[in-house]
């Protein structure tokens, strides 16, 4: 757990970066800070592991304060990740991940182990162990700054924009992964990012922070969509928030319609539809794409290049934004559900999707006041974002 | 060492005037050779290693030894002052060759690219753009050869060159402080004047840098 | 002129004695390397520390700089005959003492800038990584910093010795040994195949020394800063199926 208590950081010249900030970051939960230029969360970030120091206030790791330990000791037991990884050039990439443990005086032998447990960890192959830094890619770069920061297994870690500098299709990659150990691991995270997206994807809190320093507002992702605390919050959540708060709701047990299928490959001679279009599958029972037959040669089979396939798929277990983007997109106005391993499950219609959209609405301010009232108390609400695509 | 220079005047302003001749005449030669072949470097890619290689070569060769060579193959005397021209010469274009394909790799691709879809032709753009871009850089690469070039004229006062470093050796020679301290006294403010004059001449011609200090 | 030289180089008289070839090559050697390692204990030192702290540079840099100004033999004479009348000794030490010095002084200030301009050239990026990781400054010094900046600070080195044997040269004006010998006596005695010798002898040590520190410097640094493996992007098949996955529907 790491607590900020009243931490503020003023610089000679008068600027203040970080003013009287009060949080928690709780243990095993990842809380970002998010804020535009000059807000103090990078500045914020690094007084934790005291690489800059507070003017005022305490920060406390657990129940010991920051400024009592010895700051090399400190920052051994913290794993740092920053924005260009800042990996050693000289230094192979086995040798990179290993330098903390080598710090602590880990037999070299057990730390070059270490190492490649990691690079297995972080979805590198296991070849990567003798290259150079130079030799990989951004995004495979981060990825060893990940595991150096995990190699001697810090209760914390600091991220400091660490997908900022990478493309956006590896940085998808990197935050699923990112997740999926966090899943695993259950670290104590702070992670400082300027995208509000990737505060709202990655986040079990998120704490937005305006220039000058001030906190003004900390809240789950969820929260955060629905109650912007003031007009800046609002600004800078965006638009689409109503949209994008959907993506925290699970569909749940929203009714879907059986749909008549034809599989790839098969006579189109006799195909019928009641709206005029049919969905496609192959052999595994995955959907591939709609059939409009009006447009079909008869005498034809079903190949590929006569599929339309503009739509998204929602899985099951996904959230109302998915089941609601499977409608939109779709090109016969019915969206595409699977289950788990991608076969079909059925289909919903976007009025059928709006209509428990609305029900559940109407039933929703006793569960906002309630929400309201534990966050008062200083305590976040933890709410898992749901997984699937947004 | 007022008074020697008093005593001395016309031979030591002789010295002076040789001095500042025979390092000041290497310097625009060796600029003029140096910025085709820097460009030559830049061009054909595969020049740029065995270029850069020969220039190093060259400047490796300690410059008594140059001084002493040259004249064989020159057929010219020992104590001809061209030698140490001809030898100043080739130190400054193994210096500037690097220097000069170096600046002209420096200038921003997206600058290039821009000029030469704004319609300039090889020539003009380099004369227009790429040249007045790499000046800063060359500028800095003659500075260093022309104070280097004032330090080594002083060596060739070994082999009976006029110029100030008959006022080491002599000075040496009758054990006297005088003509030495003068001697150096009088290369270090040579050595600045030149450094002073390219600094300013690089000023002048690049304008946009002022307008940014500002 | 070739011929001549090859003559007198092959002579087996200047092989031997007190004037010969080696003789002469190891004085001349001699004298290089102390200076060598002088200028290298204060330069090499003196710059980690104020790339490292960051403090100082420019001051010092500016007057190393103005160091390359003052000329070779103006120095030479000058310590010598300031500095030789107090040293009571027969031997070479008389106009030894003084030649290292101004060797000493020439060869500071390139391995200075050098090494300061290697440390300070670090990728702040690495330099905030090693510190938010633990390491107290001298082992950020010592296992990060000093290894990046390898490539200048040989380059320093390479600079200053280059520096030295040309100046050593020299030194025989004032009464040392070493190579430059063949040249003065030669100058004196009107003898062009032994001065034509002596210079093409310390052309070629030059040479083989500066090609001597490059294969040094090859091996001693770091094969992830030079760039010496194989150029083949390696492509993390992972990677490759994000990029086919991100491609529209199903």
């Amino acid at each position: 757990m790491i607590r900020f208590d009243k931490v503020s950081k003023h610089y000679p010249d008068g600027t203040v970066a970080v003013d009287s900030l009060d949080l928690v970051a709780p243990s095993g939960q990842i809380t970002v800070f998010v804020g535009p230029s000059g807000c103090g969360k990078t500045t914020s970030l690094r007084m934790i592991n005291r690489m800059i120091e507070p003017t005022s206030g305490k920060i406390w790791l657990d129940d010991k304060d920051t400024s009592t330990i010895p700051t090399h000791e400190l920052r051994r037991q913290i794993g740092y990740v920053i924005q260009h990884a800042g990996l050693f050039p000289h230094r192979t990439i086995l040798d990179n991940i290993a330098t903390v443990p080598l710090l602590l005086g880990w037999d070299r032998k057990k730390a070059r182990a270490r190492s490649r447990e990691l690079l297995e960890r972080v979805g590198l192959p296991g070849h990567f162990a003798d290259r150079y830094p130079a030799q990989l890619s951004g995004g495979q770069q981060q990825r060893v700054g990940v595991a150096r920061a995990l190699a001697a297994d810090p209760p914390v870690m600091l991220m400091d924009e660490p997908f900022s500098a990478v493309d956006p299709i590896a940085r998808d990659q990197l935050q699923e992964e990112f997740l999926r150990l966090q899943n695993e691991l259950g670290k104590t995270i702070v992670f400082v990012t300027h995208d509000i997206d990737e505060a709202i994807k990655l986040g079990d809190q998120v704490a937005v922070l305006r220039v000058g320093g001030r906190l003004a507002q900390l809240a789950t992702p969820g929260q955060l969509l629905s109650e912007p605390a003031d007009a800046f919050v609002a600004a800078f959540v965006g638009r689409d928030r109503g949209y994008r708060a959907l993506g925290f709701t699970p569909a749940g047990k929203l009714a879907i319609r059986d749909e008549a299928t034809i599989a790839m490959g098969s006579a189109l001679a006799g195909a019928e539809s009641a709206d005029g279009w049919l969905l496609a599958v192959d052999d595994q029972g995955a959907p591939q794409g709609w059939l409009r037959l009006a447009e079909v040669d008869r005498a034809k089979s079903v190949t590929e290049d006569l599929l339309h396939r503009g739509g998204t798929v929602a899985d099951q277990d996904g959230s109302l934004r998915s089941y609601l983007d499977a409608c939109l997109s779709s090109p016969s106005g019915r969206g595409v559900i699977v289950d788990g391993t991608g076969r079909l499950a059925g289909t919903v219609t976007a009025a059928e999707v709006l209509a428990v959209i609305e029900q559940r609405s109407a039933a929703q301010p006793a569960e906002q006041q309630q929400a309201v009232g534990q966050q008062a108390v200083g305590q976040p609400v933890v709410e898992q974002p749901v997984g699937g695509s947004q | 060492m007022i008074q020697y220079f008093r005593d001395n005047q016309d031979q030591v302003l002789n010295w002076l005037a040789w001095h500042a001749w025979l390092s000041a005449l290497p310097l625009v030669l060796g600029l003029l050779i140096a910025l085709p072949l820097g460009w030559l470097a830049r061009r054909y890619r595969w020049l740029y290693p065995p270029l850069v290689t020969v220039a190093g070569l060259l400047y490796t060769i300690p410059s008594l030894a140059l001084f002493i060579l040259l004249p064989g193959l020159l057929k010219t005397r020992i104590l001809d002052p061209n030698n140490v021209v001809v030898a100043l010469t080739i130190y400054t274009v193994a210096l500037l060759v690097r220097v000069v394909a170096d600046a002209l790799g420096a200038v921003p691709n997206e600058v290039l690219q821009a000029a030469t879809a704004m319609g300039y032709r090889r020539i003009g753009r380099l004369l227009k753009v790429e040249l007045p871009i790499a000046v800063p850089v060359i500028a800095a690469g003659l500075r260093v050869a022309a104070v280097s070039n004032v330090s080594l004229v002083s060596v060739a006062a070994l082999i009976g060159v006029p110029e100030l470093g008959q006022l080491f050796t002599n000075g040496f020679q009758l054990s006297y402080q005088a003509p030495i301290l003068l001697g150096i006294l009088l290369s270090v403010l040579l050595a600045l004047l030149f450094d002073t004059v390219i600094q300013l001449a690089a000023r002048v011609l690049t304008p946009w840098r002022r307008a940014v200090a500002r | 002129m070739i011929t001549d030289i090859w003559n007198w180089l092959s002579a087996a008289e200047h092989w031997h004695g007190p004037d010969g070839i080696p003789i002469h090559l190891k004085e001349h050697l001699q004298y290089s390397l102390i200076a060598l390692l002088i200028a290298a204990a204060i330069a090499l030192p003196l710059g980690l520390l104020i790339g490292h702290t960051g403090r100082g540079g420019f001051a010092v840099v500016a007057i190393a700089n103005s160091f390359r100004a003052l000329p070779t033999v103006g120095l030479l004479t000058f310590f010598v005959i300031l500095i030789a009348p107090h040293i009571h000794s027969t031997g070479e030490a008389t106009y030894l003492i003084p030649s290292e010095i101004v060797l000493v002084l020439l060869a500071i200030p390139s391995m200075l800038t050098n090494t300061y301009a290697g440390v300070s050239a670090v990728d702040p990026a690495v330099r905030d990584a090693a510190q938010g990781m633990g390491m107290r400054g001298s082992q950020t010094l010592w296992q990060v910093e000093l290894p990046n900046a390898l490539p200048l600070i040989f380059s320093g080195i390479r600079s200053s010795f280059l520096q030295v044997i040309a100046t050593a040269t020299i030194t025989a004006y004032v009464s040392l040994g070493g190579l430059g010998r063949y040249l003065i006596d030669g100058l004196a005695q009107q003898d062009y195949p032994q001065m034509a010798s002596g210079a093409v002898l310390v052309a070629v040590l030059a040479l083989l020394i500066d090609v001597a520190l490059a294969v040094v410097q090859r091996y001693a640094v770091s094969r992830g800063i030079t760039g010496r493996y194989s150029r083949k992007r390696i492509v993390d098949p992972a990677e490759q199926k994000a990029v086919i996955a991100a491609a529209p529907l199903t």
